[in-house]
């Protein structure tokens, strides 16, 4: 929504927006806790209300929407086949495409969790669909593996609406989402986090009796001596996130093995050129704000690419993560006449405290930012000049030092 | 009280396909399971291969059977409408022991019948499947081990067996077999009274607990685990054929295979267990699988798996594939040991089980009436783009995606749920159509399948369950009308 917004306020013509579900917002519809928008509003919203905000702002600038509309292919010259009750196969053609499918959780199966396959183990992200738009409770006794920020929510959400939440078990030594997350999901309301734990094994046949938790060591293997046995009826994931790209694989965009999603660049802009992507589809996000501000830069960069008006690039920066830095978004800066900031997102490897941020371009040092502390569940920032760059590599480290 | 001419225990493959044969006569045909589905058991988890019975047991009748099913595969496949492929299987020797056992079991695929057995190179093995362990020396080519639907082709069996009259009781356990002057009569079910002139046992795994209703119980079946990975459809390594390891004096070992489907099939374990009950992967057993089937393919990517199951084998004790008649207990059919080979001998059993009926007396009549084809469920995402447009404009429902890893419409999962034999569960759904069995396994369709299974079936979604009774999804209501379920 942020895109098509964008696009159409940096003048593009026609925006379309295609989904697959019966109305807009995407997974914010879901997502009815407070939280979002404290940064691009400066105010607290929930998901529907944040979402509501650009659906008002798109209909006003005349973006149309394609409803309960499933996309089946992305040719690399733009062209969109998407599938539709009433009107059968649709082709569209654009002049570009912005590519926002978001991601999808990982499953039980993906984290290998022996056991019994029983009713009753969801990823957190479809049980809170369920109770949250469906109205159906999943579950009365509940463990909740992984301490993502959908996990920790969720079990907030299921002790309100009377379930017992048993414990959030995380097979790290930190915790995987928000510290805020934390405090206000789990702290405020008494549910046990067990830290370098994790699942090892589901039993019942039917519905879930119980889950082993067990004690990890250094290598994250479980110690078997400290297995113990937790009753329950429902296991939920909340096991991390994966951008969900089968459509940009069908139009042959270049992948990035580390974040799963397009390479891009500063214009969001993937190999294929008229292709753009942003959000979750390009890189897991821990706040939608930062989502919405890539997706500005998505939509805007595509309504120009489409109206003629993107520069050439006249040579290429490629982002190098240095120390302790997992990946950096964009994974490369085009090089144009133009001048501007450019944003760098990145996540670190592992937490540290008091760390210095350093930039630098081909050996030489362009900014630098000191952090009282990073973690790899939350995004850091920082932004970089245009004209202080030049053709080669832009390196991000991240390390100890003030 | 329910009344038929033949009675079949059992909705596995073989069962559903005995029951499929027995309408080509004028037969009552009553087939009772005690599970919510057809193929609940080893028909659902096993390698999906149809088999040519190159390495059975020679002389036996498990492999005069396997070795007639195979070619039965390509009518018959196209008959029910269930996806069939032609992939071959290659056996690879590494090693010189290995190596030096090629010979043998090239004889044992000519003492079974099996004449199109080749031998190949190191050079032209690693041509074929790429992958493969660099070191292969020599290894053997077996053209006719094919992949299979498996969960369709009992489904396909079932529903045309129910087209051309047969009877399905679903649900239902048999507790009792009454025999009267020597011969069985009809039996006792979870259902109520079944009056029976003749009864097949086709149980599989509890095959001898319904043989020791009859007092055959000279044999006994434990299960024989085997553990399963199944890897994304865009994993790494990826092989072409089913590779199949040399088997050794302990077990035939683990292979890796394409699935008919398009994902890359790992396993399987063999453990000997006394629990029938016990479903449960294990990290040994998993682990194992990885260590055994990187001889095989040093870069199996088994990080890309989505799913691991695990299936039961009924495996009997004493060993081999038994079909018996008894002349103290007239008009009884017992089938014991058939264990990883019965989905391909499934067609020649059904067969071979009404031989038998007729061989004790069962009348012969015809039935010309007896309609070979089924049709099965339109398959949107293997349509163009032109066959889906006109069955969107037939149907609407077909346009609305519901599964996205797989494309599965909804209205695949509405014509499921109504199909002769209904998909009433998730797992049912799952089996028949594939929603949920992508790389997300239901996190998105999931939600979604239980609000159509709900409003298609007329009941609420706390009734919906993933498979059998005691394994529902919901607990109740969030708000307004609270129905707590048992948990």
């Amino acid at each position: 929504m942020a895109a098509a917004v964008s696009a159409k306020k940096q003048g593009a013509g026609q925006v379309l927006v295609i989904e697959r579900d019966s109305s807009l917002g995407g997974i914010l519809q879901q997502c009815i806790h407070p939280g979002f928008g404290l940064s691009y509003y400066d105010e607290e919203l929930t998901g529907p209300e944040y979402a509501g905000r650009f659906i008002r702002q798109a209909q006003e600038l005349g973006v149309k929407a394609l409803l309960n509309s499933m996309v089946l292919e992305v040719l690399p010259d733009g062209t969109v086949i998407c599938t539709n009750g009433e009107y059968g196969i649709t082709t569209v053609r654009a002049k570009s495409v912005v590519l926002a499918m978001g991601c999808r959780e990982r499953t039980r199966g993906n984290i290998q969790i022996p056991g019994t396959r029983p009713a009753g183990i969801y990823t957190a992200g479809a049980a809170q669909r369920l109770i949250n738009r469906q109205n159906e409770m999943v579950g009365r006794r509940v463990v909740i593996l992984g301490s993502g920020d959908i996990g920790m929510i969720m079990a907030r959400r299921m002790t309100l609406e009377g379930a017992q939440v048993v414990a959030v078990v995380e097979i790290m030594d930190f915790l995987a989402g928000l510290t805020r997350n934390r405090v206000q999901c789990l702290d405020d309301f008494g549910i046990p986090l067990l830290l370098s734990h994790t699942v090892t094994r589901v039993t019942g046949n039917r519905r879930v009796e119980g889950v082993y938790v067990a004690r990890v060591d250094e290598n994250k293997k479980p110690i078997p001596e400290t297995e113990e046995f937790y009753p329950c009826d429902t296991l939920l994931l909340s096991v991390g996130l994966i951008p969900e790209n089968e459509l940009s694989r069908t139009a042959h965009v270049e992948m990035s093995p580390i974040t799963g999603g397009p390479v891009v660049n500063q214009s969001m802009q993937t190999s294929m050129p008229c292709l753009f992507a942003c959000g979750n589809v390009v890189h897991v996000n821990d706040l939608v704000d930062n989502v919405s501000w890539e997706s500005e830069v998505a939509g805007r960069e595509a309504a120009r690419y489409a109206m003629g008006q993107l520069p050439q690039s006249g040579g290429t920066v490629t982002c190098e993560p240095g120390d302790n830095v997992r990946y950096i978004c964009p994974q490369h800066i085009a090089l144009t006449e133009e001048e501007g900031e450019v944003d760098l997102y990145f996540r670190v490897r592992l937490p540290d405290e008091k760390v210095r941020i350093r930039l630098l371009c081909n050996g030489k040092e362009l900014g630098k930012k000191s952090a009282v502390k990073v973690n790899p569940g939350e995004m850091e920032h920082i932004k970089v000049s245009m004209s202080d760059l030049s053709a080669g590599k832009l390196e991000v480290h991240v390390a100890k030092g003030v | 009280m329910l009344q038929t001419d033949v009675l079949v225990i059992g909705a596995g493959a073989v069962g559903c396909a005995i029951a499929r044969e027995l309408t080509k006569y004028r037969l009552k045909v009553l087939v009772v399971d005690k599970n919510e589905d057809v193929g609940g058991e080893a028909s659902k988890s096993n390698s999906a291969i149809i088999h040519t019975g190159y390495d059975a047991p020679p002389g036996t009748l498990e492999s005069q059977l396997v070795v007639a099913a195979n070619p039965m595969y390509e009518l018959l496949t196209k008959q029910l409408d269930v996806p069939y492929q032609k992939v071959g299987a290659i056996l690879p020797a590494f090693t010189d022991e290995q190596f030096e056992k090629l010979p043998a079991l090239k004889a044992k695929a000519f003492q079974n019948r099996v004449y199109d057995v080749e031998y190949l190179t190191g050079e032209q093995l690693l041509a074929m499947e790429p992958n493969l362990n660099p070191e292969v020396k020599a290894g053997l080519y077996i053209p006719r081990e094919n992949i299979i639907d498996p969960f369709l082709l009992v489904v396909a069996y079932a529903e045309n067996a129910q087209q051309n009259g047969a009877h399905f009781l679903l649900n239902t356990q048999v507790t009792g077999i009454r025999v009267e002057n020597g011969r069985v009569v009809g039996a006792q079910t979870t259902a109520g009274e079944v009056q029976a002139t003749y009864i097949v046992n086709a149980a599989g795994l509890y095959c001898d607990d319904v043989a020791a209703m009859v007092g055959k119980n000279d044999y006994t079946v434990n299960p024989r685990k085997g553990q399963f990975y199944i890897l994304d459809k865009n994993t790494t390594c990826k092989v072409n054929h089913i590779v199949l390891p040399i088997p050794t004096k302990v077990t035939k070992g683990k292979l890796m295979c394409p699935t008919i489907h398009g994902n890359m099939l790992v396993g399987p374990t063999a453990e000997e267990l006394e629990d029938k009950q016990d479903y449960s992967t294990t990290s040994e057993g998993l682990a194992s699988i990885e260590t055994d089937v990187r001889r095989l393919i040093p870069n199996v990517n088994l990080k890309d798996s989505i799913t691991q199951y695990c299936g039961l084998r009924p495996n009997r004790n004493p060993e081999g594939l038994h079909v018996d008649t008894y002349d103290d207990v007239k008009n009884y059919v017992n089938l014991s040991g058939v264990r990883s080979t019965g989905l391909t001998a499934s067609a020649s059993l059904g067969k071979y089980v009404a031989q038998r009926l007729i061989e004790i007396g069962m009348p012969v009549n015809f039935n010309p009436d007896f309609d070979p084809i089924r049709k099965g469920i339109p398959r949107f995402h293997e349509m163009t783009y032109e066959e889906q447009d006109a069955l969107i404009r037939e149907n609407p429902l077909y346009g609305k995606v519901i599964c996205r890893c797989e494309t599965i419409t909804e209205g695949e999962i509405v014509e499921a749920i109504h199909r002769p034999i209904p998909a009433r569960s998730v797992d049912a759904i799952k089996r028949r159509l594939r929603a949920g069995m992508g790389r997300c396994q239901g996190g998105f369709c999931g939600p979604r399948v239980i609000e159509i299974l709900g409003r298609e079936l007329g009941v609420s979604t706390e009734e919906i369950r993933k498979n059998q009774t005691g394994s529902h999804m919901i607990t109740g209501k969030v708000r307004g009308e609270r129905v707590i379920a048992n948990v």
